[in-house]
């Protein structure tokens, strides 16, 4: 053992000593090693950030949270047109539910429209705009950057105001200030009573509170969409995440005795889950995950075969000294420690200069607004890939190294 | 008492479809402290016979016994081990690697052997002082001269303590004047106790030795003492 530790240490000393004196071919070697690390790396970290970011969104949601809608947000099994051909959900249904419902903490409406938002000059289309009630806020986890949700008076009343993302408060006011101000969604004006906290899930799109505004849901169906075509949502919040299936459980019986359904009668409604939208995530995030690692594991592997290729020129190069080693007492297994070593160091030299160029890269991405950082894991992650690739692609060539047979080694020019 | 004791050997290597014998039928001793010059003409199989003898091959045929230790049915581990604390080499080409200095040329057997750092580099100057090269333990083989970088060979062979050094050509490359001087130290050698192995194709380098083995298509011609052995002064 201690002579193995040994034979360890001085094959490396033997190996820094061999890349020292091939300064020019050990560092274009390195490139490629360098390449694939720092595209490992950031592929990994990126994902990861994609991966977060997603969770993030769907935790400014509401995690413990149930939408009674028409459509089924994830469940294939349901042909299409036999939920077209469902009852709208309408705001009696709603009333019907929140009275007979005892187990939700809130529960809020929602219809949904794409209106062009301005203020003065300056206008963003296509945005989403979310009908709803007092309640809604309740339903979620969002927080306020500026003053508040509308009140019970007003989303009584149906007055005009409005709730802005923090994206969408950001383009129309750009120098600040929106509190109180009138901007017209559709050619409707509406007060500005609050703005939204950043949530920042960039992955979200629409989705994502950043991106909408909200108003009380009776002035969506005044301007924008007919009350009579529009199916709504209902937002339920259960109580905690093991009080959701109960709260389930007991939606599903009030809104079939809501909606008159004989007992033989299938749901014409929906019960949808973050759960659902959960697992599509996971899904993508896993899709995007295996062609990322596949491509940047091809960079990693053109590189190792660069090392592969110059230690093989470096065994060809370095027979005599393979022979003069062996004739005056390296075993076999001392020059194919020697050789496996010096690639596993310029590979590991490679690796941490790779994970430099990832942590710079993730830096310049940042600035961006993509959600990167470089952790732990990803410097665990870079030293383990490329020792691991050093030591394979050192193998065949250290191999052939160690079988040389000393007299022919000795006698080659 | 004896060193080497070669029983019958005979190296055949296979070319072709045609058998060639480069050693035919070779049987020699060779005692402690001897100072032994193995002569012959090319294809006399010289070359093969000290590659047996320094364990770099092993023979087809026969038996070689290297103080007690039967060389002929050793593997490749158990013959660098041998070449490594037994034999010292010395060629013809120096042999030394380029990008070390004299010092960790020298300090090259002891690594295999495993011999501490510090130790190692006490044996290694005491080796090159030894040969003269006391000034010169920091200078890598280009900077020094043919005799000076035979120097450092020697040094070499001799730091490991082996039982026997074998010589291929050791004045090869060298000018008369150096290699004389070579021969000079080799002859310091012997006398310090060492056994000597010299293999050459020149009839003034061999009457250095005690004993001659002339050999010729891969058999033994000769084997006698040198009647008028040359003692460098």
């Amino acid at each position: 053992m201690k002579n193995f530790i040994f034979e360890i240490k001085e094959g490396l000393l033997i190996s820094l000593k061999a890349i020292r004196a091939n300064k020019a071919r050990s560092v274009l070697t390195t490139l490629g090693i360098i390449i694939g690390v720092a595209s490992v790396v950031l592929m990994s970290t990126a994902i990861k950030g994609i991966d977060q970011s997603f969770q993030q969104g769907v935790a400014s949601l509401g995690s413990d949270n149930l939408y009674i809608d028409k459509w089924a947000w994830f469940d294939n099994d349901i042909p299409w047109w036999e939920m077209r051909n469902r009852k709208n959900i309408t705001m009696e249904d709603f009333k019907a539910y929140k009275d007979l419902a005892k187990l939700p903490i809130s529960v809020a409406p929602s219809a949904n429209s794409q209106r062009t938002v301005k203020y003065q000059e300056r206008s963003v289309q296509f945005v989403s705009i979310t009908g709803t009630d007092y309640n809604y806020i309740n339903t979620t986890n969002l927080s306020f950057d500026e003053g508040r949700f509308f009140s019970e008076l007003e989303s009584n009343g149906g007055r005009s105001v409005v709730v802005l993302g923090s994206e969408i408060s950001k383009k129309l006011f750009p120098q600040g200030g929106p509190m109180n101000q009138l901007v017209k969604i559709g050619g409707n004006r509406f007060k500005v009573v609050g703005v939204l906290e950043e949530q920042g899930s960039w992955v979200m799109g629409n989705w994502n509170p950043d991106n909408q505004v909200y108003v009380p849901i009776q002035n969506i169906f005044k301007y924008f969409v007919s009350r009579h075509s529009n199916s709504i949502t209902l937002n339920v919040r259960a109580e905690n995440s093991q009080m959701v299936e109960a709260t389930k459980e007991e939606a599903l019986g009030i809104m079939r005795r809501v909606r008159g359904l004989k007992y033989n009668e299938k749901n014409d409604f929906s019960i949808n889950q973050q759960e659902g939208l959960l697992t599509n995530i996971n899904q993508t995030v896993g899709v995007i995950q295996i062609a990322g690692l596949l491509i940047t594991g091809l960079a990693l592997f053109v590189g190792a075969i660069g090392i592969m290729n110059i230690m093989f020129v470096s065994v060809k190069e370095r027979t005599r000294e393979i022979g003069i080693r062996k004739a005056i007492g390296a075993t076999r297994r001392t020059i194919l420690g020697q050789f496996i070593s010096e690639s596993a160091i310029i590979c590991l030299i490679g690796g941490m200069i790779g994970l430099a160029v990832a942590i710079i890269g993730s830096m310049v991405i940042a600035q961006f607004d993509f959600p990167v950082t470089v952790d732990i894991d990803a410097v665990i992650l870079a030293f383990t890939i490329s020792l691991i690739t050093g030591i394979l692609s050192g193998l065949a060539p250290a191999y052939t190294a160690a079988k040389l047979d000393p007299v022919d080694a000795l006698r080659y020019e | 008492m004896n060193i080497i004791n070669i029983e019958h050997i005979a190296k055949i290597y296979q070319v072709g479809s045609e058998e060639v014998h480069a050693l035919a039928d070779v049987s020699l001793r060779i005692n402690k402290n001897e100072y032994v010059a193995i002569m012959g003409p090319s294809g006399s199989g010289k070359s093969t016979l000290m590659n047996i003898l320094g364990c770099l091959d092993t023979p087809t045929k026969g038996l070689y016994d290297f103080s007690g230790e039967n060389v002929s049915q050793m593997n490749d581990n158990e013959l660098a081990s041998i070449r490594n604390r037994q034999i010292g080499f010395v060629f013809q080409t120096f042999n030394l690697l380029a990008r070390s200095d004299a010092l960790h040329n020298v300090e090259l057997p002891l690594i295999y052997a495993g011999v501490s750092s510090h130790e190692r580099r006490e044996r290694a100057e005491a080796a090159l002082e030894n040969v003269g090269l006391k000034d010169r333990m920091t200078h890598k083989p280009n900077e020094l001269s043919g005799g000076q970088r035979q120097r450092v060979a020697v040094a070499r062979a001799l730091v490991t303590n082996p039982s026997i050094i074998l010589a291929d050509e050791p004045t090869g490359n060298l000018d008369t004047k150096t290699g004389a001087d070579i021969m000079r130290l080799f002859h310091e050698i012997h006398e310090a106790g060492n056994t000597i192995i010299l293999v050459t194709h020149e009839e003034y380098i061999a009457e250095h030795a005690a004993r001659i083995i002339r050999l010729r298509d891969g058999l033994v011609e000769r084997d006698e003492e040198v009647v008028n052995r040359f003692i460098p002064v």
